[in-house]
């Protein structure tokens, strides 16, 4: 019953674009965020940031702030005892939230104070006196591995390598040396990607709790309720089990809500003041003090025969991790290489320290960076041996039989079908006017299962509660819902999904790497199915009949055999009315760590122009082809391959970190980090193809970050098309193309 | 059966990239291999993910590994 393979199975409600259950809430201002929680007596908490970009701590005084009427409590470092006993994850995480005897980033926090209202809690901020060191800082990852370089994080620094590379992901198969040598064309270029952020609009935000009996609730915004609960409790010395955390409704994440930021620090106040603490990060804030992405610098070699075979290709990408380490270069390394077979073929991906924020996850992370350099490259490829770019693509295109650039052998993938269906599309036949050009590109990420804990109950009247433990970031519950209806024979409106905070249900693993939908589904089948197994023994029960002579179909039980054909189908609202004198409540639960998610692949089409006189980009038309698996509710697949390229275009087209030579963020706020508005984007066409994954019983890929890989490359060929110059930096801002045009001589 | 190794695990394994282990579950072929090569053991609070047959397993480490499978260790994939 728990087999998880796919099954063809045929669909009622799976496939239909049934209305969202959040839309009312969402659209009304019903729907609660993380700063919409509020508790009597709760207090108003604010950090102090460092306004230094590196710099040692000499003392820090709030005596002055702790004496201010209206202030409750003021925490340090010194307030955080290391209680991480040596794991070094932890301990980053833990010197992130405050800064211990360095400040290691402009917008570090460096103290917390809480306070009867936001106004007193400004004053105290203004009352500590901190005594800084400045120290040399850098903040460009190419810099960060000079010689001269200040090092970052002295207790990852390795003997033998500049301090601040912490490791080195290299991936791929064959003679790299020889491929190249039997290459007739070989196309070697270097990029750079600007650090950019995931741009949320609901900020961090939380509201903290702690009890002087050790118990403890925090209402929080994040991807992960369960993640956020272990990792404060483990770095406060709390019970696990005694810090309940629920999670609010979530304004975007998009991968930065994955790690917790200030929330241990609210925690602590709480604790401190014996109040309730609400903090609520400002938007300078979460662009200096959460987690963007990384920047990038690469090269990219890539050689073929003169019939367009690539025999040989070679990656090398830094990824600027921030001031703490994280496998973002790793994941580059994977990804780089994985839309192709190419026989030959090394990616390596680093890690570089700088004194710029912790980097964390966005959308796919670090894939987007690789697909730039090789999709730009390959394009550039393709003029050297006059093939068309979709064709040599095609040529070179992984299937299934393929191996992966790390290690495994392809399953069916969708890469092929997606790019020939770039190639018949419409769009790629419509004509071009002056200064407008087309790019292409294609764009691969893994997607994952993982620990996952699901509750199905059946109401009196025959309506269902499915409680799950995955955040809905991107229309999970209605996917959810609609799963449990299939499974059932109910209608989707019949079916409510919770999200359950940590208290309800068995750990389960952060909403991250597309895993929602396929993960809780995977849970939400197997429950509603032992949901049936008891629906049919209750109904045996009403019959008087071994359940054995009971089928589960379309929503009833009905008695198998002659001997029962007077027995009338008994619907699902039948048997619930009659649960309490059957044997009780009916539930179906089901715990586990999915496995077997199935990787997923995208092409892209762009349109754009551009307008010499202003470097401005325009993005005229564009279109998204991906591989969704199965798509729950197209509406949804639709939406998350649309906010996915609009974030792709985002990146490629204007959003960057500015930081002066003072190592200070120039940017931190929408007015100057500019990401897409209504006004830049066309309506973007989308696509879904359907290759079942065979590690589902619905053949369910996830689909929310795919997406973002191919609009760096798409649009720096478009760019790079229109204007007759190539285009090695994102973002392909108007001062940036301007100046690329000038070198060139246009 | 031959384990293949890739990213940074590989320096664990003073730079092999492939290494003859015998065992019938994840959880045996961890094991053995970082009584082998305890430096492997450090790559396992960030996760190790283990192909089998190309099937990615993530977590499950009581998953059985067939006999002539083809198995790939690699740093475990995190998302956004």
């Amino acid at each position: 019953m728990n087999d998880p393979k796919y099954t063809g199975q045929e669909f009622k409600v799976i496939g239909s674009r049934v209305k969202r259950p959040d839309g009312i809430d969402k659209v009304t201002g019903r729907a609660r965020y993380g700063a919409d929680m509020n508790a009597p007596g709760q207090l108003v908490a604010l950090m102090l940031r460092s306004p230094h970009a590196h710099a040692r701590i000499k003392k820090i005084d709030i005596s002055k702030a702790e004496k201010l009427p209206g202030v409750k409590a003021v925490i340090t470092a010194a307030d955080l005892p290391d209680l991480t006993e040596g794991n070094a994850g932890l301990f980053d995480t833990l010197e992130n939230s405050m800064a211990r005897d360095r400040a290691l980033y402009d917008g570090h926090a460096v103290a917390g104070v809480a306070a009867i209202d936001k106004s007193t809690a400004k004053k105290a901020l203004k009352l500590i006196k901190v005594t800084y060191e400045k120290l040399p800082h850098v903040t460009d990852v190419d810099d960060a591995l000079e010689d001269d370089a200040p090092i970052i994080q002295p207790r990852y620094a390795t003997e033998g390598q500049h301090g601040n590379l912490i490791n080195k992901g290299e991936f791929g198969q064959g003679d790299i040396d020889q491929g190249f040598a039997e290459a007739d064309v070989i196309v070697e270029r270097s990029y750079k990607t600007g650090q950019t952020h995931q741009g949320y609009i609901e900020p961090h935000a939380c509201l903290a709790s702690v009890s002087p009996d050790g118990t403890g609730e925090l209402w929080v915004t994040t991807q992960g309720h369960y993640s956020y609960r272990n990792t404060c409790a483990q770095l406060l010395g709390m019970d696990i089990a005694k810090l309940k955390v629920t999670s609010s409704e979530i304004g975007g994440g998009f991968g930065g809500k994955t790690h917790v930021w200030m929330e241990p620090i609210a925690l602590a106040l709480s604790r401190k003041a014996n109040r309730p603490v609400k903090m609520v990060m400002s938007r300078e804030e979460v662009f200096k003090a959460s987690g963007p992405t990384c920047s990038t610098s690469m090269e990219i070699k890539i050689g073929a025969k003169k019939d367009g075979t690539i025999v040989a290709a070679r990656a090398e990408c830094r990824y600027m991790n921030g001031a703490f380490p994280g496998m973002w270069g790793t994941l580059g390394g994977m990804t780089a290489f994985a839309c192709y077979s190419i026989p030959n073929n090394k990616a390596i991906g680093v890690n570089v320290l700088c004194n710029r924020p912790k980097v964390a996850a966005y959308r796919a992370p670090s894939a987007p960076m690789m697909a730039f350099g090789v999709e730009s490259t390959i394009d550039q490829l393709s003029k050297e041996l006059g093939i068309d770019p979709v064709e040599l693509r095609l040529k070179n295109v992984a299937r299934e039989g393929t191996q992966a650039p790390y290690g495994p052998v392809w399953g069916p993938i969708g890469i092929e079908p997606t790019l020939e269906a770039v190639r018949d599309h419409p769009h790629m036949k419509a004509k071009l006017g002056k200064n407008q050009g087309r790019g292409v590109a294609c764009g691969f990420w893994f997607n994952i299962g993982g620990q996952t804990c699901s509750d199905l109950n059946i109401g009196p009247d025959g309506t269902v509660n499915l409680t799950v433990g995955t955040i809905d970031v991107g229309g999970a519950r209605a996917s959810l819902a609609m799963i449990a209806a299939e499974e059932l024979g109910i209608t989707y409106e019949d079916v409510k999904v919770n999200i359950g905070d940590t208290s309800s249900l068995g750990h389960n693993d952060t909403t991250e790497g597309s895993r929602g939908t396929f993960s809780s589904g995977m849970a939400a089948i197997f429950a509603a199915r032992k949901a049936v197994d008891v629906l049919k023994e209750r109904a045996a029960k009403m019959w008087q009949i071994p359940v054995e002579s009971v089928i589960w179909e379309d929503g009833s039980a009905r008695a198998n055999g002659k001997e029962h054909s007077n027995l009338s189908p008994l619907t699902l609202k039948d048997i619930a009315k009659k649960a309490g004198s059957t044997g009780g409540p009916i539930a179906g639960h089901h715990e586990a760590t999915a496995e077997g998610a199935g990787v997923s692949f995208a092409s892209h089409i762009v349109d754009v122009e551009v307008d010499p006189e202003t470097g401005k980009t325009q993005i005229l038309r564009y279109t998204v082809v991906q591989d969704a698996g199965k798509a729950i509710h197209p509406d949804y697949v639709e939406g998350q391959f649309q906010g996915a390229a609009a974030q792709g275009i985002g990146w490629a087209l204007n959003e960057e970190y500015i930081y002066g030579k003072d190592g200070r963020l120039q940017n931190s706020g929408f007015l100057d980090y500019r990401i897409p508005v209504c006004s830049d984007l066309p309506s973007i066409d989308t696509k879904i193809l359907e290759i079942p994954n065979p590690g589902h019983p619905y053949g369910i890929r996830g689909v929310g970050e795919t997406s973002i890989v191919p609009p760096l490359g798409a649009i720096g060929n478009a760019v790079s098309n229109a204007v007759g110059v190539r285009m090695y930096e994102v973002p392909m801002s108007p001062p940036r193309i301007l100046k690329a045009l000038d070198e060139a001589g246009v | 059966m031959e384990v293949f190794l890739s990213g940074s695990l590989v320096d664990s394994l003073n730079g092999l990239t492939s290494v003859e282990v015998e065992a019938k579950t994840i959880r045996e072929l961890l094991t053995r291999l970082i009584d082998r090569y305890p430096r492997l053991e450090d790559h396992l609070e960030e996760g190790i993910a283990v192909a089998i047959d190309g099937t990615i397993i993530r977590d499950d480490w009581e998953t059985p590994i067939p006999v002539g499978s083809e198995v790939f260790l690699f740093p475990r994939i995190i998302g956004g």
